[in-house]
């Protein structure tokens, strides 16, 4: 069982930070990958405009690094800034670590007229282009995500030990949203890709569980033949192109994605006032119900932050905060470490049928039952 | 020697050890009440008299050493026609355990004999390949412990039910959502399915018993289980009665019984589960239905809309069709309109390799609902033995390989698959059911294991029995003659149904919850089973484990 860390502020923070929250938590999991997540990207040393998409990712090897300068400049992109991590390389287990890179680029000046789908697109299959790359070379070259306003790290280790030996504690690297989480090593090999929290296209979510539905959902998502739903080297990466599926491709309010992994039982959409609706859409959806136990959190473009509890409730969750400060914490502990001062009568612990949302004014969170209704479009 | 005359020896003249089995008789232990022979369902025994000699020791010369005495005892008749099947029936009814039949050990000569009159060996029942089956070596070894909390089969809830109908892509259910177009219908149903078994194949008691234990589980229990009812019609007044929505009606290539299921669709409380139209079974692929004539009575003959007392073969296609194009576009959608396209309507094909081929076809027909593969190892009513013994495809590969090219195509949520054909053969009906659902079933049908589970049917993968084509069913499942289905009483079989389904529901659970699944039927979850043969575990795409 994993654990999980998550804050979103109004005031960038260091994610050093959510790191302690981790460490706070270290009885679950065991150092066998840690991942972060930031997300409203703020650098010491750099004016990060955010429409600028950030490479994010290893390379292992010197040549790797040349293969993706070339790469990438022979695609158009002008490298802007090149973050220098102050790497202390002797607290990495990993040896062959050769630069991690977040590096900012400006997008080719002929994109500019392009409609936002298509260069999202186009974003996405860089990335996996890069990552194929990596494959056919022995794996020395390994990206996490390209895209706007997005950094993403991972690395085999403790959490304090990989925040200091990137240097994360220095702050020269802030974000308003950070997510994080400790792997606890179940089914699949210990593998950068297999690290939490997974991204596609603007989309991060991770979680603390195994879903045993892993294959058959795997292989519906393969079938779809979207050439970004690939990878799956952890059970967990299937909430992420599930929640990419319900919002990007069918266009589904946020809510949906709770009705779409742990859909009401037949009985229960009987007396549901969309129960017609959802039944369809559960029946058309069904080969994407996961089973937990998982508790997902994930976060958004526009940086809304949610928490889905599971249907079987078996998985610890909990949201607190206050006005501009809100954090989730897969355990009480990791949550008291990253706002202590809050009031902890505020503090909430979603049951099976809760999904949780942090808009990004991050005035108050909400909390949304499964059994009420929620605005659709016409269209549903 | 004597001359060759004297003894009984033309081609077809059998003993007793020539048989395929065996009547044991103890005179010790028998008092002659002569039931074993009135029970008999073939007169293979038979009280007859007999002499026998009874030595003493002899005095003087003039005496004889020997005396004889006449003596009434059961003796095995050994003509073709009045061979023993081995069901038993007189050990069943015997008080002093004096008589019961035995397989014969060697290779019997009666099969060579049993052609008489030209006529190819017909047979109820299965297929004969005693020993576990393939699913019976699929194990479940994907077990959640440690990396998950084990769920408890007894206290979680769990989500069993599988769909019929055909599912839409979710973008285009959307689409269609929005535009207030035709959603096909889709039920909600209980995984293991009784197969089709015909009103006609099967006595009016069985069927009756079957459909009270049906309707008990769904309006009880709440599993809702479904039945499908064979080619032959179903009685009028359950076509009028509101338990109709727990049957699947068949239709095959005799049309039996749809004279009056169509004209009962005025008067319909409520719409079938769904229609089956029957291309082909796994027991005799490629051949079409049979009802033989001892079965064909009064009711039966009304019924289909027959005489009485005709064979009643349907033909190995459906008439009206003469290519697969056609079936699809005229069948389904003709089936489709009676009910306005409210109904799924999904075919039956027997296991083959050309299966594919035919789901391929149903991917691009709108209205398909689902494909029903039935086996190599499925039953029947009546066949000939060549079709029941080598004719077909054992189904998991069959299904395996359909399953993998929906995958391939991302259709695999759209056409529910439905696997038939040696379901429980050997009695671990819930453990192949659910190999053959993570293999990519949405379900399975059985019908052999509920006939022996609900009404006690005798047939075994020994060859027993098996006379379900000729009506003289010794427990009155699949007999029309009513002095042998009044043995069956129908509470007693809805009994059965209702306890085999109860357990089948809790085995189903108590596979689940060790693979750490609850929320949804593992369709197609291939990481959770393993095999002890490499070739099969290749050819099935799951693990080899030893």
């Amino acid at each position: 069982m994993c654990r999980l860390a998550m804050k979103t502020a109004s005031e960038p923070f260091s994610p050093y930070d959510i790191l302690k929250a981790m460490e706070a938590m270290q009885e679950g999991y065991d150092g066998s990958g840690l991942g972060l997540l930031l997300r409203g990207v703020e650098f010491a040393d750099f004016n990060y405009q955010p429409t600028q998409p950030i490479l994010s990712g290893i390379a292992h090897t010197e040549d790797a690094l040349r293969r993706l300068n070339h790469f990438m400049q022979a695609r158009g992109y002008e490298l802007k800034y090149d973050h220098e991590f102050d790497l202390d390389l002797t607290k990495i287990e990993s040896k062959d670590r050769y630069k991690y890179f977040v590096m900012v680029y400006k997008t080719p000046d002929e994109w500019q007229d392009l409609p936002q789908d298509e260069i999202d697109e186009k974003l996405t299959f860089t990335r996996l282009a890069i990552r194929r790359n990596g494959e056919e070379h022995n794996g020395d070259l390994t990206v996490f995500s390209f895209w706007p306003d997005v950094v993403m790290i991972k690395e085999v280790g403790w959490p304090l030990e990989v925040g200091q030996a990137l240097g994360l504690d220095s702050g020269r690297i802030k974000s308003r949203i950070c997510m994080a989480q400790g792997r606890q090593n179940t089914n699949y090999g210990i593998n950068l890709y297999a690290c939490h929290p997974f991204f596609i296209q603007g989309i991060g979510t991770m979680t603390n569980g195994e879903n045993t539905a892993f294959v058959p959902i795997r292989d519906w998502l393969t079938g779809r033949h979207y050439p970004a739903y690939v990878g799956y080297q952890s059970d967990s990466e299937v909430f992420t192109h599930i929640l990419h599926y319900v919002t990007k491709k069918l266009k589904l309010p946020l809510q949906a994605y709770k009705h779409v992994i742990t859909p009401l039982k037949a009985e229960e959409l009987e007396k549901h006032p969309q129960g017609d609706f959802l039944l369809g859409l559960r029946n058309s959806c069904r080969r994407l119900i996961i089973d937990g136990p998982n508790c997902v959190m994930g976060s958004l473009p526009d940086e809304t932050c949610i928490l889905v509890m599971d249907a079987k409730k078996l998985r610890p969750a909990t949201v607190g905060g206050r006005d501009g400060e809100w954090a989730m914490a897969s355990e009480m502990c990791g949550l008291d470490a990253m706002i202590p001062d809050r009031d902890r009568h505020l503090d909430f612990q979603p049951m099976r049928e809760h999904t949780v949302v942090i808009p990004p004014e991050r005035q108050e969170f909400k909390i949304w039952s499964q059994f009420d209704p929620f605005p659709l479009p016409q269209t549903a | 020697m004597v001359s060759i005359r004297s003894i009984p020896s033309s081609p077809d003249s059998l003993s007793v050890k020539d048989m395929p089995w065996i009547v044991e008789h103890d005179e010790s232990r028998c008092t002659l009440c002569g039931r074993c022979t009135s029970v008999c369902p073939v007169g293979a025994i038979r009280l007859s008299y007999m002499r026998k000699r009874m030595p003493k020791i002899a005095l003087n010369s003039t005496e004889r050493g020997n005396s004889f005495k006449t003596f009434v005892g059961i003796r095995q008749r050994t003509d073709v026609e009045h061979r023993c099947i081995g069901c038993g029936m007189c050990a069943t009814v015997c008080p002093n355990e004096a008589i019961g039949p035995v397989p014969n050990p060697t290779i019997d000569r009666f099969r060579f004999q049993s052609t008489k009159g030209g006529n190819a060996v017909k047979r109820g029942g299965r297929r004969n390949t005693p020993g576990p089956s393939l699913l019976d070596r699929i194990i479940f070894d994907r077990i959640s412990m440690l990396t998950d909390p084990a769920l408890d089969a007894g206290r979680h809830e769990f989500q069993v039910n599988t769909l019929l109908g055909r599912v839409l892509p979710p973008e285009e259910y959307l689409s269609r959502r929005a535009k207030g177009e035709w959603i096909p219908p889709v039920r909600e149903i209980f995984p293991f399915i009784i197969g089709s078994m015909s009103f006609g194949a099967l006595s009016p008691n069985m069927w009756l018993g079957l459909l009270q234990g049906v309707a008990y589980c769904n309006e009880v229990l709440g599993i809702p289980v479904v039945m499908a009812t064979g080619e032959g019609g179903c009685p009028p007044w359950v076509l009028k009665s509101k338990f109709l929505k727990y049957i699947i009606l068949q239709i095959a290539s005799g049309y039996f019984g749809w004279d009056e299921i169509i004209r009962a669709i005025p008067e319909m409380q409520c719409d079938p589960a769904a229609i089956e139209i029957k291309y082909g079974q796994g027991a005799k692929p490629g051949d079409g239905g049979l009802l033989m004539w001892y079965k064909v009575s009064k009711l039966i003959a009304r019924l289909r809309g027959v005489p009485e007392g005709v064979d009643l073969p349907s033909p190995p296609v459906h008439q009206t069709l003469y290519s697969i194009e056609e079936s699809v576009m005229k069948m389904i959608q003709t089936m489709s309109m009676a009910w306005n396209f409210r109904v799924p309507v999904y075919p039956k094909i027997s296991g083959s390799t050309s299966a594919k081929a035919v789901l391929n076809n149903l991917v691009r027909n709108p209205y398909a609902a689902g494909l029903l593969i039935d086996g190599i190892d499925g039953g029947t009513g009546a066949a000939y033995n060549v079709s029941m013994d080598a004719m077909g495809h054992p189904i998991a590969s069959n299904l395996r390989e359909c399953y993998l090219d929906l995958c391939a195509q991302g259709r695999q949520n759209e056409i529910p698959l439905f696997a038939a054909g040696g379901v429980g053969k050997n009695g671990n009906v819930t453990q192949n059911g659910m190999a053959l659902i993570m293999l990519g079933a949405s379900g399975v049908h059985m019908g052999k294991y509920i006939m022996q589970a609900a009404a006690g049917c005798l047939g075994s993968e020994y060859n027993r029995c098996n006379v379900c084509n000729i009506g003289l069913c010794p427990k009155g499942i699949t007999s029309q003659n009513p002095k042998l289905y009044r043995r069956l009483d129908p509470d007693e079989v809805a009994q059965r149904v209702v306890d085999t389904f109860k357990a089948i529901n809790l085995e189903i659970k108590k596979i689940m919850a060790p693979l750490g699944r609850s929320q949804s039927l593992p369709i197609g979850m291939s990481d959770a089973i393993g095999i002890d043969d490499e070739a099969v575990a290749r050819r099935l795409q799951i693990k080899y484990v030893c």
